[in-house]
């Protein structure tokens, strides 16, 4: 099977040094991969090498899916949470990389930009203001908004931050419905719990980078020490 | 009141004066959402001093033609300004400070030491807070506003997605392959440009009001980016004309009274927000 994303000895970081050295992993079709790892162990730097934000260091990142075909779900940004514009027009502004030159969205671009709300249980709040809704509905926008961007890869930067229990949950649920349909999700997340339930490979950053699947990681020595300090966070 | 008014639009100073007035109070607006948006409220303020320092530096070298020496200057300042953004040691707002009281102050030093006319403290004030340079517009200014003008609305227009898109999340923007840089050097530019265009309608230290000010009455009512935008032109327009028209009337400062209008339409615009807010 050809891979949609292989990062090969990748080293990631910025001018001014190295954040995590020798990254090895790679994105099947219809794989649920979780990128775990502490505060500073590169996960961010992760996201933004993979969306071709920052150069890649040293090694190669290749396969079948381009930075720009992927679907991103940022963080939320200050801006955003006071942000006067309807849900049709954020939605919409994720096509906006098929548009090119052409100044205006056309029909077959709108029509995705529906498709992709009513995939998502949003069609109803598509005249509401952004910064009206609550957290969960915010991050379904921005959801359909990345999935109008990609038919294939989703890459989240820990999607429910700031959301309460009840709506994490949905939208782990929404996550794993969109997996199950044949998106392949790579996540960005602290969330133990989530990782076991959902995922189907786990690259663990920081320290001695681990990849491989659910199953591997759960019986690797980093997997069992994250394993237990998120069984004491819970206790 | 109407025969006076009537006696005035015999002049054809007076519907110059209207038509430039209103054509740059719009073009201000425009680009005043996506500025407040992005936090850069104060980047007109800090474009106008540079503009007020180049206009110092345009009068000692007795250029008839000053806008050729401003607005170059004004353009190099505001892409250095927007590129401060991130990855720099001195923050946006930093820079932007720094870099308008510093303009000022060599404006003005400027101005002392070679003073062009006998009444420097009346330039500098007329350069400050508008002239009456507004009613003494010559066919050829009108024409260059009129074409700026189309110039910068046609670019709006045909961006406006972009331009969205760009605002509302640059990072996102980027990894889609959207050159968002560009579109923000493109805003800042759009925006050196109006704020030179501006500056004789209402002097540099009152044109940040020209574009915040509509931008904000917008954001209070409505809830869309599109009829944000649609409204606060309108509005910058329409509050441009009564001012312009009232400044006439009674006698007042030009610019002073437009941004007068533009503060009172922005505390109706908090009142009518929030009623309609409550519904």
């Amino acid at each position: 099977m050809s891979e949609l994303i292989k990062c090969k000895n990748v080293t990631l970081g910025y001018e001014d040094g190295a954040v995590a050295e020798n990254v090895n992993f790679s994105v099947n079709k219809g794989d649920y991969l979780v990128v775990l790892g502490e505060n500073g162990s590169g996960k961010s730097t992760l996201v933004k090498t993979l969306l071709g934000l920052t150069p890649v260091l040293k090694g190669e990142i290749s396969g079948s899916v381009s930075h720009k075909e992927i679907g991103y779900l940022p963080q939320q940004t200050v801006v955003q949470r006071d942000f006067p514009a309807s849900v049709w027009e954020i939605v919409l502004s994720g096509c906006l990389s098929k548009c090119g030159l052409r100044p205006f969205y056309n029909d077959s671009e709108k029509k995705l930009a529906k498709t992709n709300m009513e995939r998502l249980g949003i069609t109803d709040l598509a005249q509401k203001c952004y910064r009206d809704l609550s957290g969960g509905q915010q991050q379904r926008v921005l959801l359909a908004r990345a999935l109008c961007a990609t038919g294939s890869v989703l890459l989240l930067d820990e999607p429910v931050t700031g959301l309460d229990p009840m709506a994490a949950a949905e939208m782990y649920s929404l996550i794993a419905d969109l997996n199950k349909n044949g998106i392949t999700i790579i996540m960005i997340s602290h969330d133990m719990d989530a990782a076991v339930k959902y995922a189907s490979h786990v690259l663990h950053m920081g320290g001695d980078i681990f990849y491989g699947t659910l199953d591997e990681y759960s019986k690797s020595p980093q997997g069992k020490w994250f394993f237990s300090i998120g069984g004491e966070a819970d206790a | 009141m109407l025969d006076k008014l009537g006696e005035y639009f015999q002049y054809s100073f007076v519907w110059y004066a209207l038509i430039v007035g209103v054509l740059i109070a719009l073009c201000a607006s425009l680009l005043g959402v996506t500025l407040v948006l992005k936090r850069f409220s104060f980047i007109g303020d800090g474009l106008s001093h540079v503009a007020f320092g180049a206009m110092a530096i345009a009068s000692v070298a007795n250029f008839t033609n000053k806008t050729v020496i401003v607005l170059p200057i004004t353009v190099i300042a505001a892409v250095l300004l927007l590129r401060t953004g991130k990855n720099t040691k001195i923050k946006g707002d930093a820079a932007i400070a720094m870099i308008s009281v510093g303009a000022l102050a060599f404006g003005y030093m400027l101005m002392n030491i070679f003073p062009s006319t006998s009444n420097v403290s009346g330039d500098v004030c007329s350069t400050l807070f508008g002239s009456t340079a507004i009613i003494t517009l010559k066919k050829a200014d009108v024409w260059l506003c009129l074409v700026m003008s189309a110039v910068v609305l046609a670019v709006f227009v045909l961006f406006y997605n972009k331009i969205f898109a760009v605002t509302f999340d640059e990072d996102f923007a980027k990894a889609t392959g959207t050159n968002a840089n560009a579109y923000n050097l493109l805003i800042a530019v759009i925006i050196a440009v109006i704020i030179v265009l501006a500056m004789n309608l209402v002097g540099s230290l009152l044109i940040s009001a020209l574009v915040i000010f509509p931008a904000l009455s917008a954001m209070r009512i409505f809830r869309s980016f599109k009829s944000v935008t649609v409204f606060s032109a309108v509005l910058s327009a329409l509050c441009a004309l009564i001012g312009i028209l009232t400044s006439i009337l009674a006698d007042t400062p030009v610019g002073s009274t437009i941004v007068s209008v533009d503060v009172i339409a922005f505390a109706l615009c908090c009142v009518i927000g929030y009623f309609t807010a409550r519904r």
